[in-house]
């Protein structure tokens, strides 16, 4: 089957390419881009694409995703997860082990890549536990999961707290060529904890979380990499303190990398005001000082990718009790509408810099040969129109959990057309 | 008609708040008369729904509620809502199923009526929302400062301990701000919540710089059951430091009231004999604490409104 997308304004990080062009996919991968390619061929099982006035981007790649299977299917599983991934033009996902049971070990791994590829619509790839159990005690089986295909290793939704085992967790993925994806939290400075530490939390009467909760594990997980010269990610970064640790660190040459996602640089702590648990996450939202950060650290390549921690969860452990409340909200199928709207909108970043932390840099860091144009390549692509205004509404999500909030919000470039392994999976923005 | 409740300070005008003082000063005549029984709630069902321990709050509602000729009962829950069993929503649901036209609700977690109010006809009273708002507190608090002073605006409060965790404070700073006194704090570093003087108040470190020429010391109970985590090392430090004594309370206004939500911990917010002086009207607040409660449930339950006058 062979795919012609014609008059697309490709952009493609991965190899410099950003004008208009013509691209064509056979057979799955990628055979040719350049100008006028239709002259060339003849009609047979052909599908063509007309993207004039849309961009044409590699599959996005959301390497921080939660898709609750095996164990919590009620919330979400890899089919609709993945299908909520292709509503945001996401083709690539990299799914996070606090399942049940925890992907801590090879079978676990192997059932999540072959649940998906019988009924996923996008490309899943494993994060393993650091930990057996996510226990934060022992190393789990890495070598294990990563001949059996995780990317990366994490303890997700939990930090590492013991550093020792930081530290160990970081050389033995080294090993196998992995990363641990931190997620930067000292308990300890959390304690009671629910939002963030400030005036939205006094006034609600609301124990706050401090910065510092976060950043003091970022600072000490980039000063274990660096002492081991090794390589260290940080997941979900949502403070101004963090940004700058990760900068100086860069600055002085640590191999460090991090990601932030779309509601740490459009929302702020002041969207909990009337105990609203829509807006309840882990990191919390931080404050106006802090949300201009994280946009600076894009902006100067501080943040190399963006990802949307896609935390679905039932209503009935949303809607309660603002500290007995869930933390998490979905993300896959507004993360580009709300990063052209608040980013290349704004100024803030070109549209070849939001493709390349949202495809080619995660691609990089896990390891995937995804995040590309380029010929021979599978063929996923998303197509968009960058200028072409579409509102929010929750109800109509894709994903099992409505937990977003953004509903109302009016965002851009709803995806037109994905492509996934060459196959047309959604067409003028419906799924087939 | 939308229907009123009483979940915050934050929530209602000068004009709501005055009136409300307004019609406690009739209740308290009810409470001052030999026969302590008034028809406004005959008919009426007000049910206490209690998750968190308390005698006197709700035995103040109870009386309140009884006083009035109310329907009343009480529920004590225990724990909080997802964890144990049956979830709030469900509960007060069914309590809004027997027809309860008030609910007056004490829970140990910040925004829990908030939560449920939409949910349901009867009116909700918040008696205390984990560390948010106490508004009935803050109230009776208002009427006794307005009953002795003869106003609220200009006076100066100052308010000394635990304000990280008290739900006290919070309604007393959304109440008088809006009446138009000043208000200050004073407590230990690790109590007090960060960025508070965006509420419009002013932070001391010492008590004595907090209640420098008060009109009214407020003194906030050193919650020993919040604070596992021993946010200050022992309660006698508390009591060097930030105790209020004869020899500290004359830093304040010769006349200036001293008052307390209660239970006072002796010798630990304040000694022994300021809690017994001439100034202290402590007790008085238990009286008026009745009064508002008539008076708030009256207003809810006859008026969904807190303007609207009263007698009936």
């Amino acid at each position: 089957m062979r795919i012609l997308i014609k008059n697309g304004h490709i952009i493609d990080p991965a190899n410099n390419i950003d004008e208009v062009l013509d691209i064509l996919a056979d057979n799955g991968k990628i055979t040719d881009i350049g100008k006028d390619l239709s002259t060339e061929l003849d009609g047979l099982d052909m599908q063509v694409i007309d993207a004039t006035g849309m961009v044409v981007a590699p599959g996005l790649v959301d390497m921080h995703v939660h898709l609750r299977e095996p164990g919590f299917e009620y919330k979400e599983d890899i089919e609709t997860g993945t299908r909520a991934a292709l509503m945001g033009g996401v083709t690539s996902v990299a799914c996070m082990p606090n399942t049940k049971p925890v992907t801590d070990n090879e079978t676990v791994i192997k059932y999540i890549i072959e649940r998906a590829k019988e009924v996923g619509y996008a490309n899943v790839y494993p994060v393993g536990a650091v930990s057996k159990g996510l226990e934060g005690k022992e190393l789990s089986e890495i070598g294990e999961m990563k001949f059996a295909g995780a990317v990366a290793i994490s303890d997700d939704g939990k930090p590492v707290y013991n550093s020792s085992l930081m530290r160990r967790a970081i050389q033995y993925a080294d090993m196998f060529d992995m990363r641990v994806i931190s997620h930067c939290e000292d308990l300890s400075l959390v304690d009671d904890g629910c939002m963030n530490d400030g005036f939205i939390a006094s006034r609600l009467g609301l124990k706050g979380i401090p910065n510092s909760a976060e950043d003091v594990q970022i600072a000490r997980d980039i000063l274990i990499a660096e002492e081991l010269s090794m390589g260290v990610h940080i997941a979900h970064v949502s403070t101004k303190g963090g940004v700058e640790i990760i900068r100086q660190a860069k600055a002085r040459g640590v191999d460090v990398t991090c990601e932030t996602c779309p509601h740490y640089f459009t929302l702020t702590d002041e969207a909990c005001d009337g105990f609203n648990t829509l807006a309840k996450m882990n990191p919390p939202l931080r404050t106006a000082e802090d949300v201009e950060a994280i946009k600076d650290g894009l902006k100067d390549g501080t943040i190399d990718c963006i990802v949307t921690d896609h935390a679905p969860h039932h209503p009935d452990e949303k809607m309660c009790e603002f500290a007995a409340s869930a933390n998490g909200i979905v993300g896959l199928e507004t993360s580009l509408g709300l990063s052209l709207r608040y980013l290349v909108k704004e100024g803030i970043l070109t549209l070849s810099e939001l493709i390349e932390k949202m495809s080619y840099n995660p691609s990089k860091i896990l390891g995937i040969s995804k995040g590309t144009l380029g010929e021979g390549k599978i063929a996923d692509i998303t197509i968009f129109n960058p200028d072409e205004e579409w509102t929010v509404d929750i109800s109509k999500l894709s994903s099992k959990s409505k937990n977003s909030p953004f509903d109302g919000f009016k965002l851009l470039g709803k995806p037109q057309y994905v492509i996934v392994g060459g196959k047309i999976m959604v067409n003028q923005g419906v799924i087939l | 008609m939308k229907k009123q409740d009483l979940l915050g300070l934050r929530d209602l005008s000068k004009e709501e708040i005055l009136s409300i003082l307004e019609t406690a000063k009739e209740m308290k005549k009810i409470i001052e008369s030999p026969v302590k029984k008034a028809p406004h709630l005959q008919g009426k069902t007000v049910i206490n729904l209690f998750y968190e321990n308390s005698t006197r709050t709700r035995m103040s509602f109870e009386l309140a509620s009884k006083y009035l000729g109310a329907n009343a009962a009480n529920i004590t829950a225990s724990g909080s809502s997802v964890e144990k069993g049956e979830t709030l929503e469900d509960t007060v649901r069914n309590l809004n199923a027997m027809a309860a036209d008030i609910i007056v609700m004490r829970h140990n977690m910040s925004g829990a009526p908030h939560f449920i109010a939409p949910m349901v006809n009867a009116h909700i009273i918040n008696a205390g929302d984990g560390m948010h708002e106490h508004p009935t507190q803050a109230l009776l608090d208002m009427f006794t400062m307005m009953e002795k002073k003869g106003k609220i605006e200009g006076l100066k409060v100052a308010i000394i301990g635990d304000v990280y965790h008290s739900r006290v404070v919070r309604s007393n700073i959304y109440g008088l701000l809006k009446l138009g006194a000043t208000v200050t704090v004073g407590g230990p570093s690790t109590l007090i919540p960060k960025d508070l003087e965006q509420m419009g108040v002013k932070v001391f470190k010492t008590v004595h710089e907090a209640i420098v020429d008060a009109d009214v010391v407020m003194g906030l109970r050193i919650q020993l059951e919040r604070q596992k985590k021993g946010l200050f090392p022992s309660v006698r430090e508390y009591h060097r430091f930030f105790g209020i004594d004869d020899k500290r309370l004359k830093f304040a206004k010769p006349d200036a009231l001293v008052m307390h939500p209660g239970p006072v911990n002796r010798g630990v917010e304040f000694s022994s004999s300021v809690v017994d002086c001439d100034q202290s009207v402590i007790n008085e607040q238990v009286t008026n604490g009745v009064a508002i409660r008539m008076a708030v449930m009256h207003l809810l339950a006859n008026h969904n409104s807190f303007l609207g006058g009263d007698k009936q």
